[in-house]
């Protein structure tokens, strides 16, 4: 048999080349994460299910990472944090994936990031409750938060109140006991004090409580100017329940976490105050990359069945962390979690709820957290004015 | 403020009676621990919340279909428990497999996202002095009344409940006397499970629903049905009241969050002092 010769053998090596290069490229970016597909947080854990395949969607229509198709793997934890603990090291381990997206809730988002700082990975997360406890150097949250949400929260609701000037001379605070709220609500009661508010109740519940009738009737009695409710899921609608069962409506009220659409729904919620970082509506939902993802959600969640179609603080924040994600990938033109990590330490990145650092205290920066309204069966934000919905402003009784 | 709180613990403390009572039942005279049944009170509830936002029936007209439908869906559960001849710390274990996939059935057909039945009945409330009375609560005492004492009579003063009390106390002897405790145990298992859609109902005309609620309520029905006795049809209401209003007047006079306390502290005082 006759030998190559010397530039056939070049030809060959070229073409060997190309074709590990071509293998290489198609080869697929695998991103790995769980979610709480079932169990008590999936309602939620959908919304985040949705977005990533959104996202994920439109990235490789744009040509995905590094000219290489991505790959989401995601597992179910079944809301369990030890379950996505589990998961997560089966990522690493035996999926072998590039990198990692965070799960959701807080109690999986700790468990996620003790796995990834075993293996030196980078953690980017959705929402994440509780700042203080995100010790983990490459840890990177989506949720604008700030480093101090027990202080910054309270003077953004307290501000946006002075704003109108309806700053109230006496508050109640009354809080469910869960861990990513009790401590915000703790918070709100030391700024209404160095602000000058009396505080003329204060009560705290256990998570899971039934009965809102007593708690109802001590703020009927008490008669604050502002109630701050430390509400998370379904708190908020039965308060504003039983407190019409006394013919009771506060002046003002805020609620911490309601469950979105239940307290849009609720016809006795015109005029309860939340906190969010995005709301389907102009200004924030303006710009292209917004927009189109808030078209392409309401589309999808509509097909999906969610019962919340339009993008809010969930959504938002899990888009966010995609945006997180392949900014810092292609800033950094790798897939190396070391490279990754300390891009993000050194860079801003535009998103969908305006420009997160994470240069700050574990590595949150500001805390972007805007006070929305129910305005006519609708959340709107009233507060800053620059990202305020379209003549929408904060309305007091 | 104190009558109204009171008020307050008088109606949840009657649905924890309401729920206990079919519970009480099972447990105390059919010897199956059936967790299930919290899980057929919010299939119930959800079914009614279907029913209503679908066909906008009147909510309580539902229970005409979901009633029969979960007689015969206890009586079959029952049915299935003496055939494979469960024993009681078994029926637990076996129960709260159903109860899983019930919750999974629900959360596959509603979704895990809260659902809230949106009739008349919801606003509905009259006022008696300076206390407010929510017509929801008041269907769910009426109620509780009328089927815990229905229930105390049917045992007390017919022959089917002689025939049940003296089937849980010795089966053969009961039977020795004619009792037909197969076809009894069944019938009974159908009331329970009726009584757990009537519970539902209830609950679905207060109270939002989601499927992970389901365990919040075992806890405290349990105290309940534990303090009112096993197999006693007015002892899960009365001690579902003493627990509601126990809880109601410590959230209304301290800190709410001792409330959960209350229940659990007066189960184990009454298990330590009971004769």
């Amino acid at each position: 048999m006759k030998p190559f010769s010397g530039w056939r053998r070049l030809v060959a090596l070229a073409s060997l080349c190309g074709v590990a290069a071509l293998a290489h490229a198609q080869t697929p970016v695998r991103i790995g994460s769980t979610l709480a597909l079932t169990g008590p947080l999936s309602a939620t854990a959908q919304i985040h299910k949705l977005v990533g395949e959104i996202y994920v969607e439109q990235l490789n229509k744009r040509g995905g990472l590094l000219g290489r198709p991505v790959e989401w793997i995601v597992k179910d934890d079944q809301s369990k944090p030890d379950i996505a603990r589990t998961l997560y090291e089966q990522l690493i381990t035996a999926d072998k994936v590039d990198l990692l997206m965070g799960p959701y809730a807080t109690g999986a988002i700790l468990s996620a990031m003790g796995v990834a700082q075993r293996y030196d990975k980078v953690l980017i997360h959705h929402t994440f409750g509780i700042p203080s406890l995100a010790k983990y150097d490459k840890q990177f949250p989506a949720w604008s938060l700030g480093p101090d949400p027990g202080t910054t929260v309270p003077n953004t609701v307290f501000n946006a109140l002075a704003s109108i000037g309806k700053t109230p001379k006496t508050i109640a605070v009354v809080t469910n006991k869960f861990p990513s709220l009790h401590f915000i609500s703790l918070g709100a009661r030391e700024v209404a004090k160095k602000r000058g508010i009396e505080e003329v109740l204060f009560l705290e519940w256990e998570f899971g409580n039934r009965d809102f009738g007593p708690i109802a009737a001590r703020i009927k009695d008490a008669k604050p100017d502002f109630v701050w409710v430390g509400a998370i899921g379904l708190d908020g609608n039965l308060l504003i329940d039983a407190m019409k069962k006394l013919d009771y409506s506060p002046p003002l009220h805020f609620y911490v976490y309601p469950a979105p659409g239940p307290m849009v729904q609720s016809a006795d919620a015109n005029g309860a105050l939340s906190v969010s970082i995005f709301e389907d509506h102009p200004p924030m939902n303006t710009p292209p990359a917004a927009a189109e993802f808030t078209k392409t959600f309401r589309e999808r969640a509509t097909k999906a069945n969610l019962p919340e179609t339009n993008v809010e603080v969930q959504a938002a924040a899990s888009f966010t962390a995609w945006q997180m994600l392949e900014a810092a990938v292609v800033g950094t033109k790798s897939l190396d979690d070391k490279a990754i990590a300390a891009w993000l330490k050194t860079n801003k990145v535009d998103t969908i709820q305006g420009k997160l650092r994470f240069d700050g205290p574990n590595n949150y920066g500001d805390d972007l957290m805007r006070v929305k309204q129910v305005q006519n069966g609708r959340w709107l934000i009233v507060y800053p004015p620059e990202v305020a919905a379209p003549g929408a402003k904060l309305i007091v009784k | 403020m104190l009558a109204q709180s009171a008020l307050s613990g008088l109606f949840v403390g009657s649905l924890y009676g309401l729920i206990g009572l079919g519970l009480g039942l099972s447990w105390g005279l059919l010897r199956t621990i059936n967790l299930a049944h919290f899980a057929f009170v919010f299939a119930a509830a959800y079914l009614c919340y279907q029913l209503v936002a679908s066909f906008g029936v009147d909510p309580l007209l539902t229970l005409l279909l979901i009633a029969p439908l979960f007689f015969a869906f206890g009586a079959g559960l029952h049915w299935l428990v003496q055939r494979f001849d469960v024993t009681p710390l078994n029926s637990l274990l076996v129960t709260f497999g159903i109860t899983a996939i019930i919750e999974a059935g629900i959360q596959a057909i509603w979704s895990a996202d809260f659902r809230r039945l949106e009739s008349h009945y919801a606003q509905a409330k009259f006022k008696w002095g300076v206390l407010y009375l929510p017509v929801p609560e008041l269907i769910t005492l009426g109620a509780a009344l009328a089927l815990s004492f229905g229930l105390w009579a049917l045992l007390k003063h017919t022959d089917l409940g002689r025939g049940l009390r003296a089937a849980a106390q010795d089966a053969p002897i009961a039977a020795a006397f004619g009792v037909n405790q197969r076809a009894q145990a069944l019938l009974l298992a159908g009331i329970c499970a009726a009584l757990a859609a009537v519970a539902g109902v209830c609950l679905s005309l207060s109270f939002t629903l989601a499927p992970s609620q389901i365990y919040a309520w075992i806890g405290v029905v349990f105290a309940a049905v534990m303090m009112g006795g096993l197999g006693s049809a007015l002892g899960p209401l009365v001690a579902g009241v003493v627990i509601g209003v126990s809880e109601a007047l410590t959230m209304a006079v301290t800190a709410p969050s001792w409330a959960p306390i209350v229940s659990f502290t007066l189960l184990i005082a009454l298990l330590l002092l009971r004769p």
